[in-house]
């Protein structure tokens, strides 16, 4: 079985010399097919750092890095764009919808980098918006939307992606505890429904969900076990 | 494929900010605008004096007596007048096979009166033939004749000019005005010839032995008109017309007392001077529809910084380079081509209106011109913003605020 996620020795290093950061520091972490991982630790210790690598936005200062068993280490941007497009899902803390268009749109969005039709995804989208339970809110823009109603179209969009793995950066940091259950329970269908997610988060309670959970201390694995037993 | 989501995304994005979307092809508009029209004007200006000299008869020779002068000093001093014989000698088809006619104009300023109303003028005392010569036909009326001249008639055909001022609201056919006190009668209105150097329509014209018996005197003449048999024949009349004075006046090349006016060379240097005008009109335009592209890179610009995120966004979740780097290269693309379609609306429009005196006749290049290179300003002034936005890298612009 290929892992989703397969880093080896990986380090990112920001600024040179007195103001070199270590903000990851050897960091070796696999993740196989339908695992759920809740990356946790405090502030500064490298989360968000080890999440734009996982999610091919930035590359590592050092190590190895496979995603599905390809090397990205040496990909150029638009490959990295195309990694992205073809096998990550992204949740962010922020949203990140795209002001100004319709939820349906911005769900379709990657696809239509993917090259699918217009038709098509237009039906995926739909569909994929029907899940999270925003079927009747498809026509609505971003600012017409609840925090709430706004990550679980970032949900869709990314559900609709099908990727090889849901990457969410503190997907719940900015919800009340209401629309953060929503937004958890959603994973978690995901999950059954036999996706690999990567969580990162600050709260024990999100970490729950997940079955390992990961803590980083100053950019290095300082505990990796199941849930549960923290 | 990737070309039409490219477009679809820029679209949405125009629509998004929808003011200054307007704003922007306002800029090329203007441009665009401002070239059509302008070079319209230029080659309005051109028609316009291109069709005053052709009035003029575009195969006529004007021959003037010239003395000839090198720094001041005169090289000939014994230098003979123009003479009716001189006009004479020119009609002659064996020596001057290339010569239609020839009539001597003799000229002289006068005030002419009827009633209490007056008009200073110019005289011009001829034959018959000048009518066909210097393409001078009636509008109303008739020329005076050969016999006319032999009898020395004092009869008139009056340029449009003169009769506006002398006959106001009555016909002048038939009336009698008194030039320098000399009564002549009105035969006949030429008809308006329209504006050029000099006003063609404030003369008269009469029988020559009536204006030498009566108001000149008899001697040398004004000039001498003198018409090719074509356009395209004017060069070889004027060689003519050189031989046969420089045999009756025993002069050469530089010592000669007469000097030879061609219209046709007059509209060439004319349609020059025009172009020069026309192309200086077209680069003052041109300048417009580059500050309008300028606007365009301005305004790009402000909507990459603005858009950073989203860019991010776009990135994030899979867009290429390539393709971020084409919606903005036509988005720039849409502005320029609609305000480019807009500015050709309006100078369409604006080109029907007849300013001072000239209308606009609108080029056909300067249109094709003004779209390719707007579309071309929109390539040009859109790639800098739009690789600024391409090589942004995801992580960065999702950061920004
Ligand atoms: N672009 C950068 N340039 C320099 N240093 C950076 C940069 N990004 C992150 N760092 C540093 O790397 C370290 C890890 O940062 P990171 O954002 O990964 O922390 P985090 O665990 O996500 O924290 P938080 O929980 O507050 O989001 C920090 O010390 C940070 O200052
Ligand atoms: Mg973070």
């Amino acid at each position: 079985m290929i892992p989703v996620v397969e880093m080896r020795d990986i380090t990112k290093v920001y600024g040179e010399g007195e103001a070199e950061v270590r903000a990851v520091d050897g960091v070796s972490l696999t993740v196989d097919p339908g695992e759920y991982v809740a990356i946790m630790g405090a502030s500064g210790s490298g989360k968000s750092t080890l999440m734009n690598i996982i999610g091919a936005l930035d590359v590592a200062t050092t190590g190895t890095y496979r995603i599905d068993g390809v090397d990205i280490g040496d990909l150029d941007d638009d490959a990295l764009s195309l990694v992205r497009n073809r096998r990550i899902g992204f949740i962010f803390q922020a949203f990140n919808l795209i002001p100004r268009m319709s939820a349906a749109a911005n769900v379709e969005l990657p696809l239509m980098y993917r090259g699918v039709r217009r038709g098509e995804r237009r039906r995926k989208a739909i569909e994929a918006l029907g899940k999270v339970g925003l079927a009747d809110r498809s026509h609505h823009q971003p600012n017409e939307l609840s925090g709430g109603q706004q990550q679980r179209v970032a949900v869709a969009r990314a559900l609709a992606m099908e990727p090889s793995l849901m990457l969410a950066d503190e997907p719940t940091g900015n919800l009340d505890s209401r629309s953060t259950a929503d937004v958890l329970d959603l994973l978690d269908d995901i999950h059954d429904e036999g996706k690999t997610i990567v969580i990162i988060t600050h709260e024990d309670e999100v970490a729950a969900r997940a079955g390992r959970v990961v803590t980083l201390h100053d950019g290095r694995i300082e505990s990796d076990v199941p849930a549960g037993i923290r | 494929m990737i070309l039409i989501e490219a477009l679809r995304s820029g679209w949405q994005a125009i629509l998004a900010n929808r003011l200054r979307s307007i704003l922007t092809t306002l800029g090329i508009m203007i441009g665009v605008a401002a070239v059509i029209i302008l070079v319209a004007f230029g080659q309005g200006a051109s028609n316009s004096v291109t069709s005053s000299i052709q009035s003029l008869g575009s195969n006529l020779l004007t021959i003037t007596p010239e003395n000839p002068n090198r720094g001041g000093e005169i090289v000939n001093p014994s230098v003979q007048e123009l003479t009716v014989d001189d006009a004479a000698a020119l009609n002659d088809p064996i020596a001057a096979p290339d010569i239609a006619g020839a009539a001597p104009e003799k000229r002289a300023a006068v005030t002419c009166t009827i009633d209490d109303l007056s008009h200073s003028t110019q005289v011009v005392g001829t034959w018959p033939s000048y009518f066909s010569i210097t393409n001078s036909p009636v509008a109303s009326g008739a020329y005076f004749t050969n016999a006319d001249e032999l009898s020395g008639r004092r009869i008139t055909v009056i340029g449009s000019t003169v009769a506006e001022n002398l006959f106001p609201d009555s016909d002048p056919l038939g009336k009698r005005i008194s030039c320098n006190g000399v009564p002549f009668t009105v035969v006949g209105v030429q008809q308006e010839k329209g504006a050029s150097f000099t006003n063609p329509d404030d003369v008269i014209v009469a029988p020559l032995s009536a204006v030498e018996n009566s108001l000149t005197g008899y001697g040398e003449v004004s000039l001498i008109s003198v018409q090719a048999t074509s356009p395209d024949t004017t060069d070889l009349a004027e060689a003519q017309a050189i031989a046969i004075l420089d045999e009756r006046h025993g002069t050469v090349e530089g010592t000669r007392d007469f000097e030879i006016f061609n219209q046709a060379s007059l509209l060439e240097t004319a349609n020059t001077a025009l172009g020069v005008f026309t192309a200086l009109l077209g680069a003052v335009g041109a300048i417009s529809l580059l500050v309008g592209g300028i606007g365009i890179t301005n305004i790009m610009l402000v909507s990459v910084t603005e858009r950073t995120r989203e860019i991010g966004i776009r990135k994030a979740i899979g867009a290429s380079r390539r393709f971020i780097l084409l919606q903005f290269l036509l988005e720039a693309t849409v502005l320029s081509v609609f305000g480019a379609t807009a500015g050709l609306l309006v100078a369409l429009l604006v080109s029907r209106v007849e300013i001072a005196g000239i209308s606009p006749s609108v080029v056909p290049i300067s249109v094709v011109g003004a779209y390719v290179i707007s579309v071309a300003i929109g390539l040009f002034f859109g790639s800098y913003p739009a690789k600024r936005a391409a090589s942004l890298r995801p992580i960065e612009a999702l950061r920004h605020e």
